[in-house]
């Protein structure tokens, strides 16, 4: 077992003397970029020109759906959130301290990347995690 | 090249079969289709068959095993929910290509009950953390970005819902055959929004198949009156498109297939009398009205408040009921999808006859992606 918290998914980074952030990958030909690790873009083509980037911690509402109906053990509602983050990349999340009513979320709302703990659940080897969340930023 | 025609077509009743096997379950169809047109198996060349959830299973060769093994060729396919509509390509191109004159397509699946998609992967379970995976909250979002870009709304994308299950009631072998009102699909458990439980496709067990047979052959049989002619048959995969790994983008790969279906049919949108889509959800039905140009773009919620989409309308669509209430077997879909649409040029689809129906097509969608659409016309 870690005797760290482990990041939920590959492309969250949690640097030791610094914050943590969700990295993208940039082809240098294209511009095209990718959330995940790799080594030729599927865009253009290109091989071997992909740079590692800092993604922004703030973007946009992108689309969304209200899960009332998820997996067993899973709490419902949330908001199953579609980010396009400033300067590129798109990802996806829980937008939390929101209420799930579609009349109270709107496209192109302004949210920030919020990181925390993966609400308590823990691997077969009793390893935490820590994830990112969308959280609304007020006008 | 020649063409190559449907000389026989059928699928089973859809339903819930949890004592029969996926083999036996595909046998039906293949018996059905080979019935239809007065074939036995000694006379197919080669088999083609579509399941997703016995990928690695043989499946195709297990049919066989039920109805003759003739010692064939047989290729499986698995191609998500365009499983069947790529085995049907398959075999239709080996027509084609002249290396047979009557071959089979079956496409079978087995479901279980309950919500698909989620993933899994390495670590700790990522649904309700980063999202939702399931295949209604992803069509939810799809829809949702319809909303975002046109102002389409949930009372819009659940008549498709009404439509489609409007239509079931006239189609002995739809799973169901229930009318459900508007307040009944709005009001009905809400799973993923805008996607209530009546707007997600049923999880059915079947099976679908048909023979494709050289026109040489077709004539020679004396086959051609009830024939049906395969004008175009596009498979696409999912170009990059700049969210597509967190948003499955259903929508380029479709504009994409509509767009190289219509040129080698030598057809365009205003020529197809009725149309099977892939309406897994409600949300996507309207996606596709624009996808295959059936209207303009921003038109769909008009085309399905107007009712042009409706038996009786313009351009039907789903008048099988299409998943939302025939059902959805995975592997299957995308030959039941040809089935109705053949039926319908062949003029035998009873109360829900499109009437004077000449050209019809057939789309599917499998996340992942890949479109399938083939164009279909009444030989006689």
């Amino acid at each position: 077992m870690s005797d760290k918290p482990l990041p939920v998914v590959e492309y969250l980074k949690l640097p030791e003397d610094g914050d943590p952030y969700l990295e993208g990958h940039r082809c240098r030909k294209c511009g095209a970029i990718f959330i995940g690790a790799r080594s030729n873009c599927s865009k253009c083509g290109a091989r071997g020109e992909m740079e590692a980037i800092r993604l922004s911690n703030r973007g946009k509402l992108y689309a969304y759906s209200i899960v009332h109906r998820s997996f067993p053990g899973i709490d419902v509602p949330y908001v199953s959130a579609i980010v396009d983050l400033e300067g590129g990349g798109t990802v996806k999340s829980n937008l939390i301290d929101t209420e799930p009513d579609p009349d109270k979320l709107h496209f192109d709302m302004p949210v920030e990347v919020v990181f925390g703990d993966a609400l308590g659940r823990k691997d077969g080897d009793g390893n935490s995690y820590i994830s990112f969340f969308f959280k609304p930023i007020s006008a | 090249m020649a063409d190559a025609y449907i000389v026989g077509v059928d699928m089973i009743k859809f339903g819930r079969f949890p004592e029969k096997s996926v083999p036996q379950i595909g046998s039906e169809a293949a018996l059905l289709a080979l019935d239809d047109c007065g074939l036995s198996i000694q006379d197919i060349e080669a088999l083609y068959c579509g399941n997703l959830g016995q990928a690695s299973g043989m499946v195709g060769q297990r049919i066989l095993q039920e109805i003759g093994q003739t010692g064939i060729p047989v290729v499986n396919v698995s191609n998500a929910c365009a499983t069947g509509a790529t085995a049907f390509r398959e075999a239709w191109a080996s027509v084609k290509a002249d290396l047979y004159d009557v071959v089979l397509a079956v496409g079978v699946e087995q479901m279980g009950r309950g919500l698909l998609g989620g993933g899994s992967g390495k670590g700790i379970s990522k649904e309700g953390l980063l999202g939702s995976g399931t295949m209604p909250a992803v069509f939810a979002e799809a829809g949702l970005e319809h909303t975002r870009n046109h102002g389409t709304t949930f009372e819009q994308f659940a008549k498709v819902s009404v439509k489609n299950h409007h239509h079931s009631t006239m189609n002995p072998k739809a799973m169901y055959q229930i009318e459900t009102p508007l307040e009944t699909v709005m009001n009905a458990e809400m799973i993923s929004y805008p996607n209530t439980k009546l707007m997600c496709s049923v999880n059915v067990d079947g099976s679908a198949a048909a023979v494709i047979c050289s026109e040489k052959k077709a004539k020679e049989l004396g086959l051609m009156s009830r024939a049906v002619k395969v004008r175009a048959s596009v498979l696409t995969s999912d170009p990059w498109q700049e969210r597509d790994l967190v948003m499955p983008d259903v929508n380029s790969c479709t504009r994409m297939a509509a767009k190289a279906a219509y040129e080698m049919g030598g057809v365009g949108p205003e020529d197809i009398d009725l149309v099977e889509l892939h309406d897994c959800f409600a949300t996507a039905e309207i996606l596709h009205y624009e996808n295959l140009g059936l209207c303009g773009d921003g038109e769909a919620g008009r085309l399905i408040d107007d009712g042009e989409v409706e038996l009786g309308g313009s351009v039907p669509v789903n008048v099988s009921g299409g998943l939302l209430s025939k059902g959805h077997p995975l592997g299957a879909t995308g030959i039941a999808n040809i089935y109705e649409v053949s039926t319908h040029l062949r003029n035998e689809a009873g109360k829900r006859q499109v009437e004077g129906a000449k050209i019809g097509l057939t789309h599917v969608i499998g996340l992942g992606s890949a479109c399938g659409i083939h164009i279909l016309e009444a030989a006689a």
